[in-house]
């Protein structure tokens, strides 16, 4: 395997994405919103003047730094059906297979093109987050609440197996759906069991510490192996050409 | 240069091609004409190496498509412009192409030179910088023709190169074909545009499903019936036609004042049988050829008429 060709794949949709607003406000304004929004929402809801105890700041914390991860699975989604849908609805599918390239290739260039983006804007905006909350808690807590090892689970396991999961995802939907914001639209449910976690967070059942969030990940990355299989069955080029609807 | 032998592609009990065989030279054009569905993307498909055959044997330069190591290097030799363009369309001409180029692992200076090169000869070299979503069906057909020849490929696949085109653009791309085969590239070319077949390929198959006849647009066109010659009277009258069969044994066919009569050579029986129309005092109006034409062998051979 070559990995430059998948680098160039990659390099071509990051381009094309330049040329796409929707694909430019998800990967720049929505990190953007949820680093400063939700560290705004402690700021007002008064971590300073003591309205919410410094017991009950971590699991909240916790909880608001798990919203990237919904993030993450929600922005790969958003530029894995460009990529891969977009492809099939330039009808570019075909040149491209006809060049010197594997599928594997191809793939891999796909992976890189939508899980790059999406998690180095995850990852500043997890940094602006930590930033600001540390600023607004550290009166409160005494303490600079991150970096910790939730966050470092959170921020190097968990995150980018779940936008793994969106490119995974986006193949095998590659090969159903015709339009981009269908796709889009059937990614986005990919964000359902995450918020189920956030929920069941937020209301004490489950809390967000390493344990849980390794069991979180292990579970994450079993799906993913699964689905990484279906998904290279799923791109071959005689698959695309003669099954892709 | 290009080998197919009882080729055969399946879509479940569907066959789409059917047990063909054809062979096409180095420099050659080569015209596949066939209706809608009669499996000329298939078969290019097969060559290409994008999908798999179902039976036969297929070789390009030697290189078997159905052999994993061997589909690299053929898509190496080859160029393929699909029947859809597929270019991207926020990018632009040159990056199209640029992209392209290090797909097929051309240098960056290769790359350049090919690119300059391709898009001045067709014209396009001044909009290298606008994205080709702007562009016109034929500048997007001219991208897709240099997209597939930006490695500098020893065979072209064309698949339906001039369709929706209006007739200056496939003007354009037929004389681009023509230019491309002065540089002794080999064409395989998809089409269902008799005209342009007849025009610029070497050797024609026709294709339904089955491979129905393989030759030279000329010995199609022989294939249907011999030479003709037709001479328009004023009227005919039964004296000539009397005259007429006692002269020539061979069919003659009365088309209201038109008789037209099989002739082997035409050179020493046409004056011999205007001689005799106008002894038997027929005036004659004209005397013509009458030629079968590609529209005629296609027809016949894809069971139409």
């Amino acid at each position: 395997m070559k990995l430059w060709k998948s680098w160039v794949i990659a390099t071509k949709d990051f381009s094309i994405f330049r040329n796409k607003k929707s694909v430019i406000y998800s990967v720049v304004l929505l990190p953007l919103l949820f680093s400063i929004g939700l560290p705004l929402t402690i700021g007002v809801s008064g971590s300073d003047n003591g309205s919410i105890p410094a017991s009950a700041l971590p699991p909240i914390l916790n909880s608001f730094l798990f919203f990237f991860v919904i993030l993450a699975a929600s922005i790969t989604t958003v530029i894995a059906s460009y990529s891969l849908i977009g492809e099939k609805v330039q009808k570019s599918i075909e040149p491209l297979l006809a060049t010197p390239t594997t599928d594997s290739e191809i793939l891999l260039g796909k992976c890189f093109a939508s899980f790059l983006p999406s998690i180095i804007a995850i990852y500043i905006g997890f940094i602006i987050f930590m930033t600001l909350i540390d600023q607004m808690t550290y009166n409160t807590l005494g303490y600079f609440f991150f970096p910790n090892w939730d966050m470092a689970v959170m921020m190097f396991a968990v995150t980018p197996l779940a936008c793994l999961l969106s490119v995974e995802l986006g193949v095998i939907l590659s090969a159903r759906v015709n339009d981009v914001r269908t796709a889009q639209q059937l990614g986005q449910l990919i964000i359902i069991p995450f918020f189920g976690i956030y929920i069941l967070s937020e209301i004490g059942f489950i809390t967000l510490h390493v344990n849980n969030l390794l069991i979180i990940s292990a579970i994450l990355l079993t799906v993913d192996l699964i689905l990484f299989y279906i998904s290279t069955l799923t791109f071959k080029r005689e698959e695309i050409l003669t099954n892709w609807k | 240069m290009i080998d197919a032998e009882n080729l055969t592609r399946m879509f479940g009990d569907v066959k789409a091609v059917d047990n063909i065989t054809f062979h096409v030279d180095k420099g050659e054009i080569f015209g596949f004409l066939g209706p809608n569905g009669a499996g000329k993307t298939t078969t290019v498909r097969m060559l290409c190496c994008l999908i798999s055959k179902t039976a036969g044997e297929a070789h390009i330069n030697g290189y078997d498509v159905s052999n994993e190591k061997d589909s690299l290097k053929i898509r190496k030799l080859i160029g393929l412009v699909p029947d859809n363009v597929g270019l991207y369309g926020e990018l632009s001409a040159y990056k199209n192409l640029d992209f392209y180029g290090k797909l097929y692992e051309c240098s960056e200076s290769q790359r350049k030179e090919n690119i300059k090169r391709l898009l001045g000869m067709l014209g396009i070299w001044d909009k290298r910088d606008v994205p080709v979503g702007t562009f016109s069906k034929g500048m997007k057909q001219k991208i897709a023709i240099a997209r597939a020849l930006i490695h500098d490929p020893e065979i072209l696949f064309l698949d339906e190169p001039t369709v929706n085109l209006d007739p200056e653009s496939s003007k354009i791309v037929r004389d681009f074909i023509l230019e491309l085969k002065k540089d002794n590239k080999t064409i395989f070319l998809n089409t269902h545009n008799l005209d342009e077949a007849q025009r610029i390929c070497d050797k024609i198959g026709i294709l339904n499903t089955k491979l129905k006849v393989i030759g030279t647009p000329k010995e199609l066109e022989e294939s249907l019936w011999g030479k003709k010659t037709v001479i328009q009277l004023e009227q005919v009258t039964d004296s000539i036609l009397k005259t007429l069969d006692s002269l020539i044994s061979r069919k003659i066919v009365l088309d209201k004042n038109r008789i037209i009569i099989d002739v082997v050579n035409p050179e020493i029986e046409n004056p011999e049988i205007v001689n005799a129309v106008v002894g038997a005092g027929g005036h004659i109006q004209y005397v013509t050829e009458l030629s079968p034409t590609l529209e005629d062998a296609y027809l016949k051979f894809v069971g139409k008429n």
